[in-house]
């Protein structure tokens, strides 16, 4: 078995993680093991390593898209580098990436900043989404009267964009 | 500003006076930012990222918070020089190894530091003595609001600020102290409490972040969770952890004190004597004793005011300091381990013989059943 992280040595340091109940195998060689600062497994999280590592897995289920369309970036490059290559990377590999943000880091939706310029087209966003769910409930639940009310804000709101 | 006017004086941050000093050394809080429509620095071809670089760089630069900055291009500046940005602090280990195509700029009082082309377009960093999670993000979001209204930032809808590293994505945030636990350390429990910290979604590295060895008995913790939470939230939980670590090592420091005062004692007075006296000695061992000698000042085994003494040593004493200050041109190893250990028996000839006579007791634990 060779080392996960450089390829050529053969693996000497093998571990495990639990997290979130989803378990995490990585196997080192042991100057890469000396490298990641894994030689007390106490002070050490998987975590650090997983960009390049658990990765693979995960990204291998988001196989449909191979190539950013912006940068040119692929899943390959992903997998070596556990870097991504630009900011459309995120659209383009996002079925693969949801469940590695996952499993780093638990929620999948950021709820801080918001840039001020982004602030108002984004709220706005979030009101038109809830609007168009409301309104194909109360289609589906055939309650026509809300459904009209739902459709003339949707198409106030949309006005105003 | 030069870069040798920068090195001439020490960082705000490490005076060691801010909240919690004696076990706080400092706190630090970072962002990472990328710029839309251009590709991360490590997949964007050179003429990108000079692009790139031009677009930033004069923002950065035009900051109030930059007012009379050093800021350089990373191939101004030379091995030795950025080895001491690092050993400060104020950049990366990754950032030293670039060179055309990245950029750092720092303020005057190095609390302050924004790299250029890092691992994100935009790497921004706070440092604040003692424990100041909280004033460190604020002046932090601060500047990067003034930044926000002139670049225009890659920001996903769901998924917040879109970083080169699915790790960071979300806020950008990464939130850390650096402790000091000696008594935790002497106490055997230290491996207990990184334990915990862990499974709360913490992380505890070595002195220089990611990957390296604790030395000297210091800690990094940080936030590992990005995505989901408020920065507000993260600092404030992180907070709530390094008090809780304050109370376990002031806890650890009491309890040897009183059931151990013979192996405190004898680490600070062998720390000491080794210091005062050797002739040559590498960094880490120099780390490893001056740690011993910061706990003596904090238990009253030597005045108070030696304390900025230490400080300084903890820093001169590192291998690219040592080097800018010398007169030779490139120490060997071993004539640096000479000029460590003369730099250090200069300073600690001010230095009074440990006084374990009137050993001033932290403050008394306030659970000390629960840690008996």
């Amino acid at each position: 078995m060779v080392c996960d992280v450089c390829k050529t040595n053969p693996a000497t340091v093998f571990l495990t993680q639990i997290v979130e109940g989803k378990m995490q195998k990585v196997n080192l060689c042991e100057s890469c093991s000396k490298e990641k600062g894994v030689t007390d497994p106490l002070s050490f999280a998987l975590v650090d390593l997983l960009p390049g590592l658990g990765a693979e897995e995960e990204m291998e289920k988001g196989a449909a898209v191979q190539r950013c369309p912006a940068c040119g970036f692929t899943q390959a490059d992903f997998k070596k580098t556990g870097r991504l290559g630009c900011a459309v990377c995120y659209d383009t590999f996002a079925e693969g990436l949801g469940g590695l943000l996952k499993a780093m880091h638990r929620r999948t939706t950021h709820s801080g900043k918001v840039p001020a310029r982004l602030k108002r087209s984004i709220e706005m966003g979030v009101r038109l989404n809830q609007l168009k769910r409301d309104l194909d409930k109360a289609v589906s639940e055939e309650n026509y009267e809300t459904a009209a009310q739902l459709r003339d804000q949707l198409r106030e709101l949309e006005q105003t964009k | 500003m030069k870069i040798e006017s920068l090195f001439s004086s020490g960082g705000e941050w490490a005076r060691n006076d801010g909240p919690h000093h004696q076990i706080v050394i400092s706190s630090r809080v970072r962002l990472a930012r990328n710029l839309r429509g251009h590709p991360f620095p490590g997949w964007a071809k050179k003429n990108d990222r000079l692009q790139i670089l031009e677009l930033i760089k004069p923002q950065v630069e035009a900051l109030p918070e930059m007012n009379d900055a050093l800021s350089s291009y990373l191939q101004e500046l030379s091995a030795l020089e950025k080895q001491v940005l690092v050993e400060r602090h104020l950049i990366s280990r990754e950032h030293a190894a670039k060179g055309s195509g990245s950029a750092v700029v720092v303020n005057k009082k190095q609390t302050l530091s924004i790299m250029i082309n890092e691992e994100d377009h935009l790497r921004m960093q706070v440092l604040r003595p003692g424990l100041q999670l909280r004033n460190a993000f604020k002046a932090l979001d601060k500047v990067d609001s003034t930044l926000e209204a002139k670049l225009d930032y890659a920001f996903h809808p769901q998924l917040g600020y879109l970083t080169a590293c699915p790790t960071n994505v979300g806020t950008g945030m990464r939130a850390s102290a650096m402790v000091h636990l000696p008594g935790l350390v002497l106490s055997e429990q230290i491996n207990q409490v990184i334990q915990a910290i862990n499974k709360i979604g913490l992380a505890v590295r070595g002195l220089y972040g990611e990957g390296t060895e604790a030395m000297g008995n210091l800690f990094q913790i940080s936030n590992q969770i990005t995505l989901g939470e408020p920065e507000e939230e993260i600092i404030a939980q992180l907070n709530k952890v390094i008090e809780k670590i304050i109370e376990n090592e002031e806890n650890a420091r009491h309890i040897l004190l009183q059931k151990k005062p013979g192996t405190l004692m004898d680490n600070i007075g062998r720390g000491f004597g080794i210091l005062s006296h050797a002739y040559a000695m590498t960094s880490k061992e120099a780390l490893n004793l001056l740690s011993f000698l910061k706990l003596g000042v904090d238990l009253g085994f030597f005045p108070p005011e030696r304390q900025a003494d230490i400080d300084d040593l903890f820093i001169v004493t590192q291998p690219a300091h040592l080097q800018s200050n010398a007169t030779q041109q490139k120490l060997s190893p071993e004539e640096r381990d000479a000029l460590r250990a003369e730099i250090i028996r200069e300073k600690l000839k001010l230095f009074p013989n440990p006084n374990t006579g009137k050993v001033v007791l932290p403050k008394p634990p306030t659970n000390e059943t629960h840690n008996e």
